[in-house]
């Protein structure tokens, strides 16, 4: 079993380019999806359509927060969000990009 | 799953979760794969009263029709488990087909099969995860349960896993009145082998009809198990197998609902589909994966999951406080001792099962429609030495037959010629 998901987890930083983990598989659902990480075998609820929708375009936007904003999250909206992605980055299922 | 974890409420929600989950979803976050009933132990406890292959197992091609089908429902992963999985000719013929279609394979094991070599090539794979069954942590505890020599073989398996470098494999208690005192020492084990410990509940399924009275916690050990989950959190895993617990207090890590039928099946052997792993009888059996519309058409439309997925009131529990936490407890866990479905769970903290169990008196609870124990399990299981052991238990059926019972063909077995 790879213990690599736990070292790649991070202090998120919603300014930096990120990335859905290669190694998870997101299955929408009515509610948002869910999220398991095939390395670390974490099941991850994403709670909302909109939050679905921030993780799956993370990969092509040059931040977290251009992927948030791009979903239409709005300013107020914003910290619930970061709050939400940041718990993703801490168990690895978001994972900070080096190249953009 | 191994673990569950919320990402924290994102505005707006849909509703809650547990909600969602209780009307269930187009496919299971997971199930249960029983792929033979074949073992070489004779646990006493067996839920699926394994023993014996069944001559109708599903064929190497009807499995790998089945992996299709949950791949293109995305179901995440299957916990495999028998009988003795790896007993099967085509056991990892069938891990490697359902890894390379992306459906991870955790598997249940005794342990017998985990050579060192095979050990190396588990610890190469991110998609596949172990679970070996230990239910002591002396032999003198585990061995009574599962047969003598088994805790040896399990211990064995975990060294040679360890030794391959396999990091956070599974070691899987049933918890009992027996084993409830040895919860540190089990985590102690989990720590020397680099594995996580994993407990769940003893259910009177199969064969653990049989035991259940004897060797089912008492109330004071269900708080100390409480206690003691409490105080380890999300380091140890329990399948959500305790969520009758919840009345306690604070609800353990977890979704905290019987996801039968809603999130979680179980296909078995013969390719029957019930609504869990602990209620193999008729009246939990949704469909077969062999008729048309295979798996998904038995997920989706049969009448069984679409009546376990309407919502429910709480019966003869709703006017109880604790009804929000506890749910009513296991189904399995009421059908298989006789008490109604809609009232108190038979572990219920209140006593109130207890209670309801002691007004069935003499009434007979459902047996299990299907039983591939081999017929030595009787005279197998008891202790062979009993001074070397510290448990006291003699494992009879819970109620004795009465004659007019008898079946004529009662210890009558065609030779098992195609076993």
């Amino acid at each position: 079993m790879s213990t690599t998901a736990a070292s790649e987890a991070m202090a998120f930083d919603n300014g930096r380019p990120w990335a859905l983990s290669p190694q998870v598989a997101l299955r929408p659902e009515s509610f948002g999806a869910l999220a398991y990480h095939f390395g670390t075998r974490r099941l991850s609820f994403l709670k909302s359509p909109t939050l679905l929708a921030i993780v799956e375009s993370l990969g092509d936007q040059p931040s977290a927060v251009d992927a948030c904003r791009a979903a239409g999250v709005s300013d107020e909206a914003m910290p619930s969000y970061e709050k939400a992605l940041a718990t993703l980055a801490a168990s690895g299922m978001i994972c900070e990009r080096t190249a953009s | 799953m191994t673990l569950v974890e919320d990402a924290p409420p994102a505005p707006a929600p849909v509703g809650k979760l547990v909600d969602q989950f209780q009307l269930g979803l187009d496919a299971p976050i997971c199930l249960t794969w029983e792929l033979t009933y074949a073992c070489n132990l004779a646990c006493v406890h067996c839920l699926s009263s394994s023993g014996r292959r069944d001559p109708d197992e599903l064929s190497t091609e009807e499995c790998k029709a089945v992996i299709d089908e949950l791949q293109r429902m995305q179901v995440f992963y299957v916990n495999i488990g028998g009988g003795e999985p790896t007993v099967r000719r085509d056991f990892w013929e069938l891990v490697d087909y359902a890894t390379a279609h992306h459906v991870g394979v955790k598997f249940s094991t005794n342990g017998s099969r985990i050579t060192p070599e095979v050990a190396r090539r588990l610890a190469a794979s991110d998609y596949v995860d172990v679970q070996i069954s230990l239910d002591g942590a002396t032999a003198a505890v585990n061995d009574v349960v599962r047969g003598e020599g088994s805790y040896a073989t399990a211990i064995g398996a975990m060294q040679n896993l360890n030794d391959a470098g396999f990091v956070g494999f599974k070691i899987s208690v049933v918890i009992t009145r027996e084993n409830v005192s040895q919860l540190d020492a089990f985590k102690a084990i989990a720590d020397q082998y680099g594995a996580q410990l994993r407990l769940t509940r003893l259910r009177p399924s199969g064969r653990g009809a049989d035991v259940w009275d004897q060797l089912h916690p008492t109330a004071a050990q269900q708080r100390e198990l409480y206690d003691w989950l409490m105080a380890h959190g999300e380091q140890v895993l329990t399948g959500d197998s305790f969520f009758h617990l919840a009345a306690f207090g604070e609800a353990l890590p977890g979704l905290n609902l019987c996801g039968a039928g809603r999130v979680v099946c179980l296909i078995d052997p013969v390719g029957d589909v019930y609504a869990c792993p602990f209620a193999i009888h008729d009246e939990f059996k949704a469909g077969n994966v062999r008729a048309e519309g295979g798996f998904a058409g038995v997920w989706r439309q049969s009448d069984l999951f679409t009546e376990l997925r309407q919502p429910t009131s709480g019966g003869a529990c709703s006017s109880c406080g604790h009804y929000d936490s506890c749910r009513g407890g296991c189904m399995a866990a009421k059908f298989f001792t006789g008490l109604p479905l809609d009232g108190p769970d038979p572990e219920c903290v209140r006593g109130l099962g207890e209670l309801s169990l002691a007004e069935l008196g003499d009434a007979m609870p459902p047996k299990p429609s299907l039983d591939h124990s081999r017929i030595t399990r009787r005279t197998s299981v008891e202790p062979s030495a009993p001074e070397q052991s510290s448990v006291a238990v003699a494992f009879t059926p819970r109620r004795p037959d009465r004659a007019c019972d008898e079946n004529p063909l009662a210890n009558f077995e065609p030779s098992p010629s195609s076993c």
